[in-house]
C-alpha cells in the first residue's frame, strides 16, 4: 500500500499530502464495507489529481464509482445512499464544480437531521480541492470555506499537512454528520515526515480542535490549509527579527475552536488571521466577531488584522494571480502592522 | 363494525384494467385484469376515505390559521398512494416531494401525528420541527418529505443504489410531478440508474399542472412516460387503484431483473397547488367539477362495491362517518397538545448535538458543547 512512501528512519515515513489522503481513504474503505468512493474519474483514471490512485485496482468497481459529469445527480444520489445507511465519500473534482450540487449538500443533507427531528441522518463526506491552484483562472479558483462554514448541520474540515489529512479524513468518514472536507491542490505535492502512529489504521484527530503549530508570545496567527505553510514561513522570517509568532492551524472550520484562539490571544494580545478566500464574511471576519463578543476582546492590545484574498475574480496572468492571494510577505507585513 | 356481505370475503372479484400506453415495452407483458376481494375493496375504500378526510381537515385548519406556512393537499390523488401501499412493501423505499401527507399516513404515521405536526405541536411526526413538507419514517423506508422540486429524484436514485449495493430484493419508488419532470437532475439521476441497473421506479404523478402551468406550457414533450429515453415507460390511470397496484408489481419485478422504469400516472388534484392557490386562474371550476363527477378515485371503488353488492350505500356511509370521526378525534387531540418546548430549538442540528456549539441570537444565548 505504501510502496511510494519512503521510510527515512525507524518510526517515520515521508509522504505527500496526496498519499496521506489516499492511504486514509484506502484504510476506511477496507475497514467498513458501507464506505465507498464516488466521483468523476476516481476509478479507472486513478483520480483527476491522482488522489484515488490504486484504489480501483485494489477495491474494484463495487467500491470505487466513476460517474458521468453530473454533479447534481451524483451528489444527490450519494446523499440518498447515505440516508439509507451507506457511507459515501463524494469527490468533487474541485469545489467550484460542487456549486452545481450545493442544494444537495445543504438542503438535502445538512438540514436533514433537524427537519426529521433526528429521524434521518447522512454520514457522508464531500471532499475535493478548494481555493486557488495555479493559473486556472476565475471559475476554478474560489475558496468555499466561508460558504459551507456558515451552515448549521455541516462539519467543515480543512487539512494542512499529512497528519491533518489522515486524521481528519478518517474522523470525517466515521462521523455520523455530513462533512465538507476542503483539500488544496498545491498541498497535494508537499511532503512531510509522518510518525508511525499517524499511519495507524485508527489514527483519528478530534474534530473541533485547532493545533498550535508553533508556539510564540508576540502575535497569534490563525489560519488553515495552504496558508499554514506561508504563516510558518512568515513566523520563521519574523523570528530572525526578534518577533515571536504563535501559529494556529484551525484544522476544523466548523465547529471553530474558539477556545484555542482565545487562550493564545490571552498570551500574545495580538491576532492576525490569514485565509485565501475573499474577505467579506470570511473566516477572518468570523474570528473577529468571535473575539469581539467575548471577554477575549479586552485582552487585545490592537485590532485584529485580517489577511485575505483580494476581492476580485481570480485573474489568469501569473503576475496578477500572485497579487491576488496572500503570500509570506503579506503575512510578515500584517504581523508588523498589528505590532505597531 | 359488522355488516352483511353477499359474497364471502375470500371469493375473488375480477376488475378490468384500463388500457396502458407503453414505451420500450410490450403491451402483452402487462395484465388486462386485476383480482380483488370484498374485504380488500372495503379496505381500499376506507383507507382512501381516511386520506381524503384528513386532507380536507387540513384545509379547514389552514383556513382557521391553525396550520401555517405551506400546505399542499393531495385530495383527488388518493388511489396513487393506496396503490403504492398495495403494490409494494415496507422494505421498498418511497420518496416524494412536499405533497406527502397521504404517504406519511400509509407508511405508518397516525392521523394524529400527521395533523399535530402541521399544527406545530410537540406530538407531531417530527416534533413540530418539520411541518407539512417534511415527514419521514426510516422504519418503514419512507424518506420524505422534500421541499425543493426535483431534489428527491437523485436522492431516491441513491436509495435504489444502496439497495442494490446491499443486495436487497427491493426497489425504490421515486415520486414527482409533471412540473418536476423537466428538472435536469431527473435526467442526471435516471442516466446513472440505467447505466448501473438500479432498482428505481421513476413515478410521475401527472395532475396536468405544475403549480399554475399546464403541461403544454411547460413541457415540449408531454408524454412523460417516454422521457426516460432508452428507459422503458408505462402510462396508466392513476385514479384507478388497481392499475396503480398492478403496474407497481410489474415495475418491481422489472427493476429487480433489469433496471429502472418510468411510470406516468394520470391524475388530478382538486385543490390548487397549495393553499395560497385557489386553483381556478389557470383551469376552470367546471373542469374541476367534471373531474370530481366522472374521475373520482374513491367513487370508482365505491361503484365496484355497489355493483358487486359487497356493501350498500348505508354501510358505506357508516365507513364515511367512522373515518370522519377518526379524523375529528385526531384534530381535537392535536388542538390541545403542547407546542414543542423551547429547548427543542437547538436539538437535532447534529446527530451528536451535545458535542457541538450552537450559536444563539445573541452570543450569550449560545448552547455550548457538553465538554465545555
Amino acid at each position: 500500500m505504501l510502496r511510494i512512501v519512503n521510510k527515512l528512519r525507524s518510526g517515520f515515513a515521508k509522504m505527500t499530502v496526496r498519499e496521506a489522503i489516499n492511504s486514509a481513504m484506502g484504510q476506511e474503505i477496507e475497514r467498513d464495507s458501507n464506505v465507498f468512493l464516488i466521483g468523476e474519474e476516481v476509478g479507472q483514471f486513478q483520480g483527476a489529481y491522482k488522489v484515488s490512485k490504486g484504489l480501483y485496482d485494489r477495491f474494484g468497481k463495487s467500491r470505487i464509482w466513476d460517474t458521468p459529469i453530473t454533479e447534481a445527480g451524483f451528489t444527490g444520489l450519494s446523499v440518498g445512499a447515505a440516508m439509507y445507511g451507506l457511507k459515501p465519500i463524494v469527490e468533487f473534482m474541485t469545489f467550484n464544480f460542487a456549486m452545481q450540487a450545493i442544494d444537495h449538500v445543504i438542503n438535502s443533507s445538512a438540514k436533514l437531521n433537524y427537519m426529521s427531528a433526528g429521524g434521518l441522518n447522512t454520514s457522508i463526506v464531500f471532499r475535493g480541492i478548494n481555493g486557488a491552484a495555479a493559473s486556472v483562472a476565475a471559475q476554478h479558483s474560489q475558496c468555499f470555506a466561508a460558504w459551507y462554514s456558515q451552515v448549521p448541520g455541516l462539519i467543515v474540515l480543512s487539512p494542512y499537512d499529512c497528519d491533518d489529512a489522515r486524521g481528519l479524513l478518517k474522523a470525517a468518514v466515521r462521523n455520523p454528520n455530513p462533512v465538507v472536507f476542503l483539500e488544496n491542490e498545491i498541498m497535494y505535492n508537499e511532503s512531510f515526515e509522518v510518525p508511525e502512529n499517524v499511519m495507524d489504521k485508527d489514527y483519528l484527530i478530534p474534530i473541533g480542535k485547532a493545533k498550535v503549530m508553533r508556539e510564540g508570545k508576540d502575535v497569534t496567527i490563525v489560519t488553515f490549509s495552504k496558508m499554514v505553510k506561508y504563516s510558518m514561513l512568515a513566523a520563521a522570517e519574523l523570528e530572525r527579527e526578534g518577533i515571536s509568532c504563535e501559529v494556529i492551524n484551525l484544522r476544523t472550520l466548523k465547529p471553530l475552536d474558539r477556545n484555542t484562539i482565545i487562550q493564545s490571544l490571552q498570551k500574545t494580545h495580538r491576532v492576525v488571521t490569514v485565509e485565501e478566500g475573499w474577505g467579506q464574511c470570511g473566516i477572518g471576519a468570523e474570528i473577529c466577531g468571535i473575539i469581539n463578543e467575548t471577554n477575549a476582546f479586552f485582552h487585545l492590545d490592537a485590532p485584529v488584522v485580517r489577511v485575505t484574498g483580494a476581492d476580485i475574480p481570480t485573474p489568469y496572468a501569473f503576475n496578477l494571480e500572485e497579487l491576488s492571494f496572500p503570500k509570506t510577505h503579506n503575512i510578515v507585513e500584517a504581523v508588523k502592522l498589528v505590532l505597531k | 363494525m359488522i355488516f352483511r356481505i353477499s359474497r364471502s370475503c375470500f371469493s375473488s372479484i375480477s376488475v378490468k384494467l384500463p388500457s396502458f400506453k407503453v414505451h420500450h415495452l410490450e403491451l402483452q407483458q402487462l395484465p388486462k385484469t386485476a383480482t380483488t376481494t370484498s374485504s380488500e375493496l372495503l379496505a381500499y375504500y376506507k383507507s382512501m376515505q381516511l386520506q381524503r378526510r384528513m386532507e380536507i381537515a387540513c384545509d379547514n385548519l389552514y383556513k382557521q390559521r391553525l396550520i401555517r406556512g405551506f400546505l399542499h393537499l393531495a385530495d383527488g390523488q388518493e388511489s396513487i398512494y393506496e396503490g403504492l401501499h398495495a403494490g409494494l412493501t415496507y422494505d421498498d423505499c418511497v420518496i416524494t416531494a412536499y405533497r406527502d401527507h397521504c404517504i406519511a399516513l400509509l407508511r405508518g404515521d397516525t392521523p394524529h401525528q400527521i395533523i399535530a405536526e402541521m399544527m406545530a405541536k410537540q406530538t407531531g411526526s417530527t416534533k413540530g420541527k418539520g411541518g407539512s413538507m417534511h415527514y419521514y419514517k426510516k422504519a418503514t423506508n419512507f424518506y420524505g418529505g422534500h421541499g425543493i422540486v426535483g431534489a428527491q429524484i437523485p436522492l431516491g436514485t441513491g436509495l435504489a443504489f444502496a439497495q442494490k449495493y446491499l443486495k436487497k430484493p427491493n426497489v425504490t419508488l421515486i415520486m414527482f410531478g409533471d412540473g418536476a419532470a423537466n428538472q435536469g437532475q431527473l435526467y442526471e439521476a435516471a442516466n446513472m440508474a440505467q447505466l448501473w441497473h438500479l432498482p428505481a421506479i421513476y413515478f410521475i404523478e401527472n395532475n396536468l399542472f405544475g403549480m399554475g402551468t399546464s403541461i403544454d406550457r411547460a413541457s415540449a414533450n408531454t408524454k412523460f412516460y417516454t422521457r426516460g429515453d432508452v428507459i422503458p415507460g408505462i402510462q396508466i390511470d392513476g385514479n384507478n387503484v388497481f392499475q396503480v397496484r398492478e403496474t407497481l408489481k410489474f415495475a418491481k419485478k422489472h427493476c429487480l431483473e433489469k433496471g429502472p422504469i418510468f411510470i406516468e400516472a394520470m391524475t388530478y388534484r382538486y385543490h390548487g397547488h397549495s393553499m395560497s392557490d385557489p386553483g381556478v386562474t389557470y383551469r376552470t371550476r367546471e373542469e374541476v367539477q367534471q373531474q370530481r363527477k366522472t374521475r373520482d378515485c374513491i367513487n370508482y371503488v365505491k361503484n365496484i362495491i355497489l355493483e358487486n353488492k359487497v356493501a350498500d350505500e348505508h354501510q358505506l356511509e357508516e365507513i364515511d362517518n367512522s373515518t370522519q370521526n377518526e379524523i375529528d378525534i385526531a384534530v381535537e387531540q392535536a388542538k390541545v397538545d403542547p407546542v414543542p418546548p423551547s429547548t427543542e430549538l437547538t436539538t437535532d442540528v447534529y446527530v451528536d448535538n451535545e458535542n457541538h456549539f450552537i450559536r444563539g441570537i445573541l452570543y450569550k444565548d449560545s448552547v455550548l458543547p457538553k465538554s465545555q
